[in-house]
Parts: structure tokens; C-alpha cells; sequence
């Protein structure tokens, strides 16, 4: 059973591990698929959203490396 | 005819993925072979194996059932949740932020624990060593499974990733079986570094396909969006160093 247990945090984990990140990412993307329609950005669609998770990567791991924040 | 960008980057993924989860597997394993023995090791390792594979035969077809957008959406966020959080890591090792996973050390402490830990022979089985192995291949294989899967899934085919991760499995094992010692010289935070910037690639492509994005160039966008994560976080590694060195107190 322990065993399980473990397993299935670890299953959790996969994908969780600061959180702050994770629901970042999850905000950002439903935040810009429910907009997406509204823009007239055209081909600038796949830019946006990449340039918006590579900030939210470099914000997090700066934020990671501030000395005393693990 | 083969299509190379997709085909390409999804082998690439899954080996790159697969090989790094197994060296870790095989690192336990090994001291539970070597401190328990062979049977125990082996039992719980291909135990663990048929549940992996049998999560592969169940998961790989019901995602494709699902409607490709939706897959394309779910699937995306979760490879994005997965490769952000490998990227993050592989930046903040690389800058010295928090130490690099170290398979000697892991060995050592592993080997140090089966010594203590007691016989737990039950009917000629030793169930600490059979759940040990059992443990850590399903920990560290169901990793494989979810990027087989995912890669699977949004590209089409389980084929190209599971021959990916296939070769990864048969590389480990023969450097497992040649050297009898865990495999510590594999620069493992570089291919956590590599892969990490493969899934977030897959992953913003895919969620973006599922958001309705009509990416530019189509697939060939891939590549770009491999290079514009590659350069972020190349970036951030310097920058994270520079952050967490302590400023020394005014004397």
C-alpha cells in the first residue's frame, strides 16, 4: 500500500513541483485561449504564447535562485 | 515517406527522457543486486516492467480516441507542466543553485540502507528487495510512459517515441551489464537540460494547436520554438548564478 501511495505522489509530482509554476503556466494558457478569438494578431498567435511561457521559465528560476528562497 | 520533423524530434525526446529515468533506475537496481541479489532485483524490475507496458497498451489507444484537439490541449498543458519543471531544474543546477543529482552518492547511500535493512525472506522471496526495485522502476518508468504516451498521442503514432525510449532501454542496460557500476560519468543534468527544452517545445506547440493557434510554417515551427527555449534558459543560467551568489558583507 505504501508503496502505491508513493507511487501516486510521485504520478502527482510529475508535473507539480513549485506550484507557483505550475499554475502559472495553466493560467497563462487558458488565459490566452479564451482571448485568442478576440485578437487580431494573426501570425504573431505562436510568438505571443511562446514568449509569454519563457517568461514565465526565467521568472520562476530567477525567483528559485534568490538567495533564501529554498 | 517519413516525416523527419516530427518523427525526429519525438525519437530524440524520448530517448534523451527515457535514457536519463533509466540510468537513475538502474543505479538502485544495481545496489539491490549487488547487496540482495540478482533474483530479487530482477523479479521486481520485470514485474514492474509488465505494469508499465500494460499503462502504455491501455493509455496510448484511449488518448487517441479522444478528439485530436482536446488530446492536442491536454496532453500540451501536461507536457508543458512536466518540461518546465525538468527545464527549471536543469537552469538552477546548472547555476549552482541547488546540487547536481549524483549517481555515485545515490549508490552509495542505497547500498548503505539494503545492509541495514533486515531479512525479509518470505517463502524464499526478499520482499524488501523485490518492492525496491518494483519501486523504482515504476517511479522512474512511468515517466517514460507519460513522454511515450504524450509523444504518441499528439504526433499520431506510439511508434516513433517507443523507439526511442526502446534504444534508450537496450543502451542502459548493455552500459548497466558492461560496467556492473552506475553510470555516473553521463553528464545527466546536460540531457535534463536538452530534453526539458524538447518538451516544452512539444508542449507549447501542441497546447497552441489545441487553443486553435495557426502556428507559422506549421511544424517547422518546432525547430523555432526548440531554439527560443534553448536561448531562455541558456540566458537564465547565468543570470540565476549571478542571483544566488550571497553579496559578501561590508567590511
Amino acid at each position: 500500500m505504501r508503496v502505491l501511495t508513493t507511487i501516486l505522489h510521485e504520478l502527482v509530482s510529475l508535473f507539480v513541483d513549485d506550484g507557483t509554476l505550475a499554475a502559472t503556466i495553466l493560467i497563462w494558457i487558458a488565459f490566452y485561449g479564451l482571448l485568442l478569438p478576440l485578437l487580431p494578431i494573426g501570425s504573431w498567435q505562436g510568438p505571443i504564447l511562446f514568449i509569454g511561457l519563457a517568461f514565465i521559465l526565467v521568472e520562476n528560476a530567477l525567483r528559485g535562485a534568490r538567495p533564501g528562497s529554498r | 515517406m517519413i516525416d523527419w520533423v516530427h518523427t525526429g524530434p519525438s525519437i530524440l525526446a524520448a530517448f534523451l527522457a527515457s535514457f536519463v529515468e533509466f540510468v537513475e533506475a538502474l543505479t538502485v537496481v544495481l545496489a539491490i543486486g549487488i547487496v540482495r541479489g540478482w533474483r530479487p532485483a530482477l523479479t521486481g524490475t520485470c514485474l514492474a516492467s509488465v505494469v508499465l507496458l500494460a499503462l502504455i497498451v491501455v493509455f496510448g489507444p484511449v488518448l487517441q480516441a479522444i478528439p485530436l484537439n482536446l488530446v492536442q490541449l491536454l496532453v500540451g498543458a501536461l507536457l508543458l507542466l512536466f518540461g518546465m519543471r525538468w527545464l527549471r531544474k536543469a537552469i538552477l543546477r546548472s547555476a549552482g543553485v541547488i546540487p547536481l543529482h549524483d549517481e555515485e552518492a545515490v549508490f552509495a547511500s542505497e547500498t548503505r540502507s539494503l545492509r541495514q535493512s533486515g531479512s525479509a525472506v518470505v517463502s524464499g522471496w526478499d520482499a524488501i528487495a523485490i518492492a525496491g526495485s518494483f519501486k523504482i522502476v515504476m517511479l522512474e518508468g512511468i515517466e517514460v510512459v507519460f513522454i511515450v504516451v504524450a509523444i504518441g498521442a499528439t504526433s499520431g503514432s506510439l511508434v516513433p517515441p517507443a523507439i526511442g525510449a526502446g534504444i534508450a532501454l537496450v543502451a542502459v542496460v548493455l552500459l548497466g551489464v558492461t560496467l556492473h557500476r552506475p553510470l555516473a560519468v553521463i553528464p545527466e543534468n546536460a540531457l535534463k537540460f536538452a530534453v526539458g527544452v524538447l518538451l516544452c517545445a512539444f508542449g507549447s506547440f501542441w497546447t497552441g494547436e489545441g487553443i486553435g493557434i495557426a502556428w507559422l510554417g506549421e511544424d517547422w515551427s518546432i525547430l523555432a520554438l526548440i531554439a527560443g527555449f534553448l536561448i531562455a534558459a541558456a540566458a537564465a543560467v547565468p543570470i540565476c548564478r549571478a542571483r544566488h551568489v550571497i553579496p559578501s558583507p561590508a567590511k
